[in-house]
């Protein structure tokens, strides 16, 4: 048994936060309901890759909102009102991502959802929480890392401020919300009573960056320096990096700088016997090492390091990742279906629970998709 | 209260990956023992950044660890593995991240455990799995990266693949690890049943790119291309990014090239459409971008896109962020006491329940610090003597 199985979700957010929170919930066993409003429905399904569609949908939005079903309902119809208190009244979690005031007009705040469900799980995700001057600004994944600091970590140290080239501030505020939405589902088992979890993305990105900050914190406020070289942690020593060599790339974690001059054959190296000098002069033994290891393969030089037990590995792209034997016994993939026929392929839960991988070959809602199963009853 | 009291949880794990989950269970909660070998306990004991330490422990040890307890034990020898037995039968989650087969040695795996505490919930960590040709290779975050394509996403284009600047990877894992156990005992509390929760470092970076590997498995095969000029995100066209301006930068979400044409007073970008444009003229588009914003200063662009709704930001060092308004409000730090009058400065749970922040001023403890309570408290080293 899914442990989630038989929690009802309901889920009013759009883009990737919110619905990557109800994604997992649902891989874990939950059934999820995504709320659309009719006509746009969730931003996220604008979001197209030309190039690529899946049963005319962005790949985006169909690898982030698989698993659940759908309706559309317009939120500020009052003759809507029965139906979403009814929907409400049956839901074990309800996740949201409105601007702050908003679910408040629309009757949707915590307050006035514990009025209809008082023990319902309500997860809110919001850019810069409810309460403060940035309360109303946009939360938005980049503007969250730009104002959290993060840019000026990422990218070596002349380049401008440089994002992460993915959301992490969605992706983590997600979860994080995960995990209030869970903790509060044990708590209630005890206690009969819901709880109001909520979660934003500054903090969230902030979150991530809390070994560096805390650094910062306790370091007189000095500013982080990246490296000039590969650089891949503003407060990690030489070699951690990124390398070029005659034919790819290689990474390199922590490890002596006189063991690694020793084992690739780089004199050059040896003369850092001082293990301070690999965080102070950083970039001098990385520029020593960059030039060196351009002077064979990949392979040779990892084959010389691996057997030495060095901390090395290959970098590799999707491509030559799903080649790899690794990969294939991990079993990352899943084919997702519709009546029978096969849609789309994507990655799976990465959670495992007594040794069962969670696939799931549940489709992506077409807009109001289940509006008959969901909403005829009651209108 | 909070939401995790009254569970408890033994933390066999070292460094970010683990010992992260267990601090967001002990955030909410949970209370969290450190069972750690004697000498040199967790290895980021001794790992400093800019070699910051308070007494014989890194400030990043207390940054990670703090609010836990700390219980040391030499698995090897026999009267400690059996106290460690007794307290196993009484908590409720064991999270270990040791390579494959290590706890088996020490009949502390799953299979051994569950005999003598059936509802336990076992969370496992490793780098790659647990069968397969990986499972002896180091599960390190940046190998991790490197391995997984995470590196191919981030820099711009033309230049090399480029680490995301922080261990990404492990914090996704401790997430990933943190959702499962939670799932898994709250299935308990309803059936009973302890559960194995097993996650790896590779499995989450690939979760991290679900989006970007749908596309790629789904269009024929097709590699993320990175932007060549301030790359934010390959699956987005452009503005988005970040640009110097005058004195600085400023950072442009999505949003119609054709409203940003009247912004910024650049009809020539009225011409691109949003979609094939934005992606497929992506580096001409905001190279022409770039050179207008350059023109002028960041607040002077913030005041006009704010007027017009469009979604920017400056580009906050730490620094600046501290000293701004919204940040303060968050109260998003906290001090640790570290005794003799030291605090440590670090940042709280970001998961807020019933509009209240979860603070605790509790640094993380010295080697082996609460043997005596725990054994008191739990009644071990009583059976069989």
């Amino acid at each position: 048994m899914r442990p989630l199985e038989g929690i009802k979700v309901l889920d009013f957010s759009q883009y990737l936060a919110g619905p990557s929170a109800t994604l997992r919930l649902a891989d874990l066993g939950a059934s999820v309901i995504k709320i659309e409003r009719p006509g746009k429905g969730d931003g996220c399904r604008n979001l197209r890759v030309p190039g690529c569609e899946i049963e005319g949908e962005s790949p985006l939005f169909c690898a982030v909102n698989r698993n659940k079903d759908g309706i559309t309902l317009d939120l500020k119809a009052p003759e809507n009102k029965a139906v979403i208190k009814k929907l409400i009244e049956e839901a074990d979690v309800a996740v949201f991502s409105f601007r702050p005031g908003t679910a408040e007009k629309l009757g949707l705040s915590y307050e006035q959802v514990k009025e209809i469900n008082p023990g319902i799980i309500y997860g809110e995700v919001s850019g810069y929480g409810n309460k403060g001057p940035w309360s109303s600004r946009p939360g938005q994944d980049l503007l969250a890392q730009c104002i959290s600091g993060l840019p000026y970590l990422n990218g070596d140290k002349e380049d401008a401020p440089a994002p992460l080239g993915l959301s992490l501030a969605d992706m983590f505020a997600g979860q994080h919300l995960v995990q209030g939405i869970l903790a509060a589902l044990i708590y209630r088992e005890k206690s009969k009573k819901g709880s109001y979890i909520q979660v934003n993305l500054l903090e969230s990105i902030l979150d991530i960056q809390f070994e560096v900050f805390t650094t910062f914190l306790n370091d007189g406020h000095a500013a982080p320096v990246r490296s000039a070289v590969n650089n891949a942690n503003a407060y990690i020593s030489a070699p951690y990096g990124i390398y070029e060599t005659k034919d790819g790339y290689m990474a390199l974690a922590m490890s002596s700088i006189v063991k690694l001059g020793e084992l690739l054959g780089c004199d050059d190296l040896l003369r850092y016997e001082d293990e301070k000098e690999w965080s102070t002069k950083r970039d001098e033994i990385k520029q020593i090492l960059k030039e060196h290891l351009l002077k064979d393969t990949a392979g040779h030089w990892l084959s010389i390091l691996e057997e030495a037990d060095i901390w090395c590995a290959k970098v590799l792209n999707w491509r030559e990742l799903f080649e790899t034997e690794g990969f294939r016994q991990m079993e990352m993939l899943q084919d997702i279906y519709r009546n029978g026929k096969k849609v789309f392929r994507t990655t799976r839960c990465p959670i495992r629970i007594d040794g069962e991988k969670y696939c799931s070959e549940k489709p992506v809602p077409f807009m109001g998709q289940d509006n008959e199963k969901y909403l005829k009853e009651v209108q | 209260m909070k939401l995790l009291e009254d569970i408890v949880v033994l933390d066999f794990s070292q460094y970010l990956a683990g010992p992260s989950c267990s601090l967001r269970l002990s955030d909410l909660g949970a209370r969290v023992i450190k069972i750690e070998r004697p000498g040199s306990g967790d290895g980021s004991r001794k790992m400093s950044l800019k070699n910051l330490m308070d007494g014989d422990n890194s400030i990043l040890f207390h940054t990670i660890n703090r609010n836990k307890e700390s219980f040391c034990a030499n698995l090897k020898d026999p009267e400690d593995l059996e106290l460690i037995k007794e307290l196993i039968k009484k908590v409720d989650v064991l999270i270990e991240n040791f390579r494959p087969g290590v706890m088996k040695k020490n009949q502390l795996d799953y299979e051994s455990v569950r005999q003598i505490n059936p509802g336990l919930i076992y969370g496992s960590i490793t780098g790659y799995g647990t069968k397969g040709p990986w499972v002896k290779k180091p599960g390190q975050d940046l190998l991790v990266q490197a391995m997984s394509g995470l590196t191919w996403l981030n820099g711009n284009g033309g230049k090399p693949p480029a680490p995301f600047c922080l261990s990404v990877v492990d914090s996704y894992a401790g997430v990933h690890l943190t959702e499962g156990i939670l799932a898994a005992f709250f299935r308990r509390i309803r059936t009973g049943e302890g559960a194995l929760v097993e996650v790896s470092l590779m499995e989450s970076a690939i979760d991290m790119q679900f989006e970007g590997i749908t596309d790629f498995l789904n269009s024929g095969g097709r590699l993320p291309v990175r932007s060549d000029y301030n790359n934010a995100h390959p699956y987005l066209g452009a503005p988005y990014g970040v640009y110097r301006t005058a004195d600085s930068f400023i950072a442009l979400s999505r949003g119609s090239l054709k409203d940003l044409a009247g912004y910024l007073d650049l009809p020539a970008l009225a011409e691109f459409n949003d979609l094939e444009d934005a992606f497929e003229k992506r580096d001409l588009i905001k190279r022409m971008i770039g050179e207008r914003l350059a023109e002028k200063k960041t607040a002077d662009w913030i005041d006009v896109l704010e007027k017009e709704g469009y979604w920017c930001s400056e580009v906050y060092t730490w620094e600046t962020l501290l000293n701004t308004e919204g940040f303060q409000k968050l109260e998003f730090l906290q001090e640790l006491d570290a005794g003799k009058g030291r605090k440590i400065c670090t940042s709280r749970c970001p998961v807020k329940v019933n509009g209240e922040a979860y603070y605790s001023a509790k640094r993380g403890p010295e080697l082996g610090e609460d043997n005596e309570k725990i054994k008191h408290e739990f009644g071990l080293g009583k059976e069989g003597r």
